[in-house]
């Protein structure tokens, strides 16, 4: 599926959720069931630094795509990291340069991904950006 | 007691709904809420009288000149200071700390000590940090203890007649403790060391007296007690301020200019180059007369009780621990209550509670050493101010709770 695709697939299944409580509950479920990330990955390398919370964040080459992975230590951070995993991750590197992400706007998740937030998402799509141009180049 | 209905009518604020719900809001301890009667003074202001101060012979500057002096006598007179040139005009906490720190550079010489506490603000830490880089003087650090407390003995093994420098917060804007400045104060002058009081966290709650303490610099913000943003002020001894080098170079702060020499103007202009926050001033001193119409004592009180009963509804909900002194709501902190629950983030219960209406605090509050202190990323910090209502705490633990449960 298309970066598109998949966004747009999100897009419909929070549709259906009447309030921001039953989408908060969906993406706290997200964050509690998702291993996210391999341990051997959470180095302070890996760190994104939110004043809020914190995000780490893994990313290597699989067959042409890139392969995301990440962690947060509070629950809805993880829950959006997960959202963006899925939308972001085993694509290729030119796919994710291209990609927007004003669907986290059309899901009600806006507030999150505000840089006054300091929870780290908005450096964490930053750094999946920064991966992709950087294994763009590997690849020409 | 106060008619705290007919207060919360002041603050045209606090009517407005957030998220579809009434807000609460429980953010003081970052910034108060304004009142309509600061509100008027800042439109009368920029509606009447605005114009550039001490230079100008016409009307207008001349208004606004009076208007500003009569402000600085009112902070003068809430604060006790001897001489209304002892208040100088800054942006607010922290301009006047890197004043202060700016100013000892030339003061301070290698092997110099200074003193900290483990309880500050990053504004009362980083300044000093880069006057010790500066000068070649050491930074010592008063440690805390569980409860929150500074420890007072080892402050007073750090004393020697190398300390040159003290400075505490007054009040603990991450826990509420309220500091035994007193005390610091003396140990520190027994030593022939001066002392600048952080009191960002205490002038929303408590009338400090100046000369009682006897302290030699102290520092305010006027948006943490009903006035604007961007003014604050810096209290310091005459003769402290006449040793201190001016800080910013500009208009207003000089005597006479020539490109051979400059001579500074007296106290308080030599600190306050350039065009102030003229109207931010203003209303700075009519946010200290208003609060004073209701009363330091009064605020005190009525903020215990709602401290008090904010700790006991709080502690029944399971796993939730308070960090700071005595978490049974004792007169030694302030109405400042920083809580986790469980091993729940507190980023998780903010964004909860917003959603909810309610405004927290969450995060290190400016104090990563604190934080570090209990090994823990952050706080949920609700911070009460006299327009806060018993019933406002109720839809707060509510609240809490359910955020409780969607997070466990
Ligand atoms: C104890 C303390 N010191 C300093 C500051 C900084 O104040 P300002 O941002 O107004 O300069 C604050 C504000 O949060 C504070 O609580």
């Amino acid at each position: 599926m298309t970066i598109k695709d998949i966004q747009n697939e999100i897009i419909d299944e929070f549709s259906m959720f009447d309030d921001w409580m039953q989408r908060y509950e969906y993406m706290i479920e997200l964050g509690k069931s998702l291993p996210l990330i391999d341990d051997q990955y959470k180095t302070d390398d890996n760190i994104i630094k939110g004043c809020q919370s914190k995000v780490w964040v893994h990313a290597e080459m699989k067959d042409d795509n890139v392969v995301f992975t990440a962690d947060s230590d509070a629950i809805i951070t993880k829950g959006i990291i997960a959202i963006l995993i899925r939308v972001f991750s085993n694509q290729t590197p030119q796919a994710i340069i291209e990609a927007d992400t004003a669907f986290i706007d059309e899901i009600g998740l806006k507030e999150h991904l505000s840089p006054t937030r300091a929870n780290g998402l908005v450096s964490m799509i930053k750094q999946i950006k920064m991966y992709a141009i950087a294994y763009q180049t590997q690849v020409k | 007691m106060l008619d705290v209905t007919a207060i919360r009518k002041d603050f045209p604020i606090l009517s407005r709904k957030v998220n579809g719900k009434p807000l609460i809001y429980l953010d003081n301890a970052a910034t108060s809420q304004t009142p309509q009667q600061v509100i008027d003074v800042i439109v009368d202001y920029y509606s009447n009288y605005n114009a550039n101060i001490h230079r100008g012979v016409h009307t207008l500057s001349q208004e606004a000149t009076d208007k500003y002096e009569a402000a600085r006598h009112t902070i003068q007179k809430h604060f006790n200071a001897e001489k209304a040139h002892e208040i100088i005009f800054t942006s607010g906490t922290t301009h006047s700390i890197n004043l202060v720190s700016n100013g000892f550079a030339s003061l301070l010489k290698k092997d110099d000590e200074v003193i900290v506490s483990a309880l500050e603000h990053h504004s009362n830490i980083v300044p000093w940090q880069m006057l010790c880089e500066k000068t070649g003087a050491t930074l010592k650090v008063i440690p805390m203890n569980e409860e929150g407390e500074l420890v007072m003995s080892d402050y007073s093994a750090l004393l020697s007649n190398k300390t040159k420098l003290v400075f505490v917060n007054h009040i603990s804007n991450a826990l509420g403790t309220i500091n035994p400045i007193k005390d610091i104060i003396e140990k520190a002058h027994n030593v022939g060391a001066a002392v600048l009081i952080d009191g960002a966290q205490a002038c929303p709650h408590v009338k400090p007296d100046v000369q009682k303490l006897d302290v030699d610099f102290y520092v305010a913000s006027a948006h943490k007690m009903c006035g604007p943003t961007g003014v604050g002020i810096l209290y310091g001894k005459e003769e402290w301020l006449n040793k201190l080098p001016p800080y910013q170079g500009g208009g207003e702060m000089i005597a006479e200019v020539t490109f051979e020499k400059t001579t500074y103007a007296d106290l308080p202009h030599k600190f306050e180059a350039g065009t102030p926050n003229i109207c931010g001033g203003i209303a700075f001193g009519a946010a200290i007369d208003y609060m004073n119409t209701i009363g330091f004592n009064n605020i005190a009180a009525y903020e215990n009780e709602l401290l008090a009963y904010a700790t006991k509804k709080l502690l029944e909900i399971e796993g939730l621990r308070i960090y700071g002194p005595d978490a049974s709501g004792s007169k030694n902190k302030t109405s400042v209550i920083s809580f986790n629950v469980g091993a729940i983030h507190p980023y998780d219960i903010g964004s909860i509670v917003d959603k909810l209406g309610i405004a927290v605090r969450t995060g290190h509050h400016c104090a990563q050493p604190i934080m570090d202190f209990y090994n823990i990323p952050g706080t949920v910090r609700a911070s009460f101010a006299f327009y806060n209502t018993f019933e406002e705490v109720d839809t707060f633990v509510d609240a809490l709770k359910k955020a409780v449960q969607m997070l466990s």
